[in-house]
């Protein structure tokens, strides 16, 4: 069984983000890189499933400046056998349509029966990627999802909906699924297989030969939201803000009647 | 402007986001009309055409079909904009659609500025204003964003929209539902919710004491259940519960959309955070720019000697 899966490297979204100077992303200075979490819980359910079929080859793909080698040797250090790094200093600029073509073109001749994606990005939040691949490729696609099983070439799994409710849906292979948080307990590498996941493959493919398809989406502008004023904001000594905030909690609410 | 909206039905009912759709629409100004596919005996509030397909032919979850029926659709009507709701079901039916018009695709709307669509990035830290390079765009609006003053009237003058073969690539089973049982936090008065910013499972015992010095429950965002620190039946957000409470203290909880849409019509927001910049900022009557594992448990004792 061949299995394909796709991780993006984000930002630590508890960084304090400024815009770029083009205006066009932010500026990625100074921050903390790691793997987008959603796809920590795709590369988990791809590792699972190598390790249920036994005889299973998996590859994980990322595309990125030189800087994403890094979070894919950690997949690489979590399970999978590959890592094919498709290199582009400057693929935020491109839009989810532009990256789905990558992974496409990467992806389209080497017959994987399983590709696992995050269900978004952290960073930028559209969700289409793992879809677009997987309509690209004409493969099925489950988005979404708290739980995954698969058995003779048939995925059967549970999308998360609204409210705690679940859609019980299924497909046969080669399909494609992206992940929600909590469909598993992505695992931490250990120490021997970090050792081990510096000696794995990790090729990197510039991504002009892969003939990425052009952005339908244009970026007018980036900013931080406009502040509506909104609340208060208190600062200082833990034992004086307590006293500040109970004054608050007795003339405000009703909490403390 | 010619607007198509897709509205939703689940399990026999028609989904609130559409309203949002229709009042979308409505502030945009131009002509729009609406596709559904579900039933006959339940329809939607709206006044125009609305494209019904029946759910009992069609599935209520079955993306390629679904796709299928919206695309002839367009192809009579000629939209320059195609709007979903940014749910489990719009934002899987976008792309599919996106891809076979070949048009691009904004996700999660939850402004227009300018005559642009604003999208957030980054937990909602930045915004883009981005603009569609096709001459027809798929739009999925983020919940909450554009929920109207008063709810839409009207009849919607029905089109019926022949569902010729079932087929598709993905079975749908049914759903099921969440598990009963837990605590009902969408009763409760006073609520205190521990985020990711709790650390370790063995903090959650200082927000469990706020919570009990305040005569409240507790709660948690998503990150905390996910890590299984507290029963999901406690957790606030989308997926999880709505709740209103009169007071809501939100504990190193960064504030992430899916979180505030479960407790923004809070009627006091407390929040306590390191980071100043955290979205749940935005909502909050007070922030208290704080380690929580220090203010927390001195809140604690000073209320419990009161």
């Amino acid at each position: 069984m061949k299995i394909l899966v796709c991780i993006k490297q984000v930002p630590d979204m508890e960084s304090k983000f400024k815009v770029n100077a083009a205006g066009n992303w932010y500026d990625d200075t100074d921050l903390a890189w790691r793997m987008n979490e959603y796809d920590e819980y795709a590369v988990e359910q791809a590792v699972q499933l190598k390790q249920q079929v036994g005889e299973a080859d998996l590859t994980v793909l990322c595309i990125g400046s030189d800087r994403v080698r890094e979070t894919m040797k950690k997949a690489l250090a979590m399970g999978c056998d590959r890592g094919a790094h498709i290199a582009d200093d400057e693929s935020y600029l491109k839009d989810s349509y532009a990256i789905a073509s990558l992974i496409v073109s990467y992806a389209k001749d080497r017959g994987f029966d399983l590709i696992f994606t995050g269900m978004q990005s952290q960073d930028r939040g559209s969700g289409q990627v793992g879809v677009l691949v997987a309509e690209m490729l004409g493969i099925p696609s489950l988005t979404t999802l708290v739980e995954f099983n698969y058995a003779d070439g048939t995925v059967t799994a549970k999308r998360e909906l609204e409210g705690g409710i679940k859609a019980k849906v299924s497909c046969a292979t080669p399909a494609l699924v992206t992940c929600q948080l909590g469909l598993n307990t992505p695992r931490y590498p250990t120490l021997p297989n970090i050792m081990k996941a510096k000696k794995k493959e990790l090729i990197s493919t510039p991504a002009a030969e892969l003939n990425p398809e052009a952005s339908l989406l244009e970026v007018l502008q980036v900013a931080p939201p406009e502040k509506k004023g909104g609340g208060l904001v208190l600062e200082g000594d833990p034992a004086d803000l307590a006293d500040q905030l109970i004054k608050i909690l007795k003339e405000k609410t009703t909490a403390l009647a | 402007m010619k607007i198509l909206l897709v509205a939703e039905y689940r399990d026999g009912k028609l989904l609130g986001t559409n309203s949002e759709l229709i009042n979308f629409a409505t502030q945009g100004g131009g002509e729009n009309c609406m596709f559904l596919v579900g039933s006959n005996s339940t329809l939607p509030n709206y006044t125009g055409k609305l494209y019904l397909a029946d759910a009992g032919q069609a599935g209520e979850f079955n993306p390629s079909l679904h796709k299928q029926l919206l695309l002839n659709v367009i192809e009579k009507e000629q939209p320059q904009m195609v709007v979903l709701a940014h749910s489990s079901y719009g934002w899987d039916l976008a792309p599919r659609l996106a891809l076979a018009l070949k048009a691009a695709q904004i996700s999660e709307v939850v402004e227009v500025k300018d005559g642009n669509l604003v999208v957030p990035s980054c937990n909602a830290k930045l915004r883009r204003q981005v603009k569609s390079t096709t001459d027809i765009a798929v739009v999925t609006l983020q919940g909450g964003a554009f929920t109207p003053a008063e709810e839409p009237s009207g009849a919607p003058e029905v089109i019926k929209v022949e569902v010729a073969a079932a087929g598709g690539d993905i079975q749908f089973a049914g759903y099921e539902e969440a598990e009963a049982g837990g605590v009902d936090l969408s009763k409760a008065e006073i609520i205190v919710s521990a985020g990711r910013g709790i650390g370790k499972p063995e903090n959650l015992e200082v927000i469990e004491n706020l919570a009990k010095a305040l005569k409240g429950e507790y709660g948690a965002s998503r990150p905390v259940v996910d890590a299984e620190w507290v029963d999901p039946s406690r957790q606030v957000g989308t997926t999880g519960q709505t709740v209103t409470p009169k007071l809501y203290v939100a504990c190193g909880i960064s504030g992430a959309i899916q979180h505030l849409a479960g407790m923004k019509k809070s009627e006091f927001v407390l929040a306590i955070n390191t980071d100043k910049d955290a979205p749940i900022g935005e909502i909050a009557d007070v922030l208290a720019v704080a380690d929580l594992k220090q203010l927390v448990p001195i809140l604690t004792e000073k209320l419990n000697a009161m």
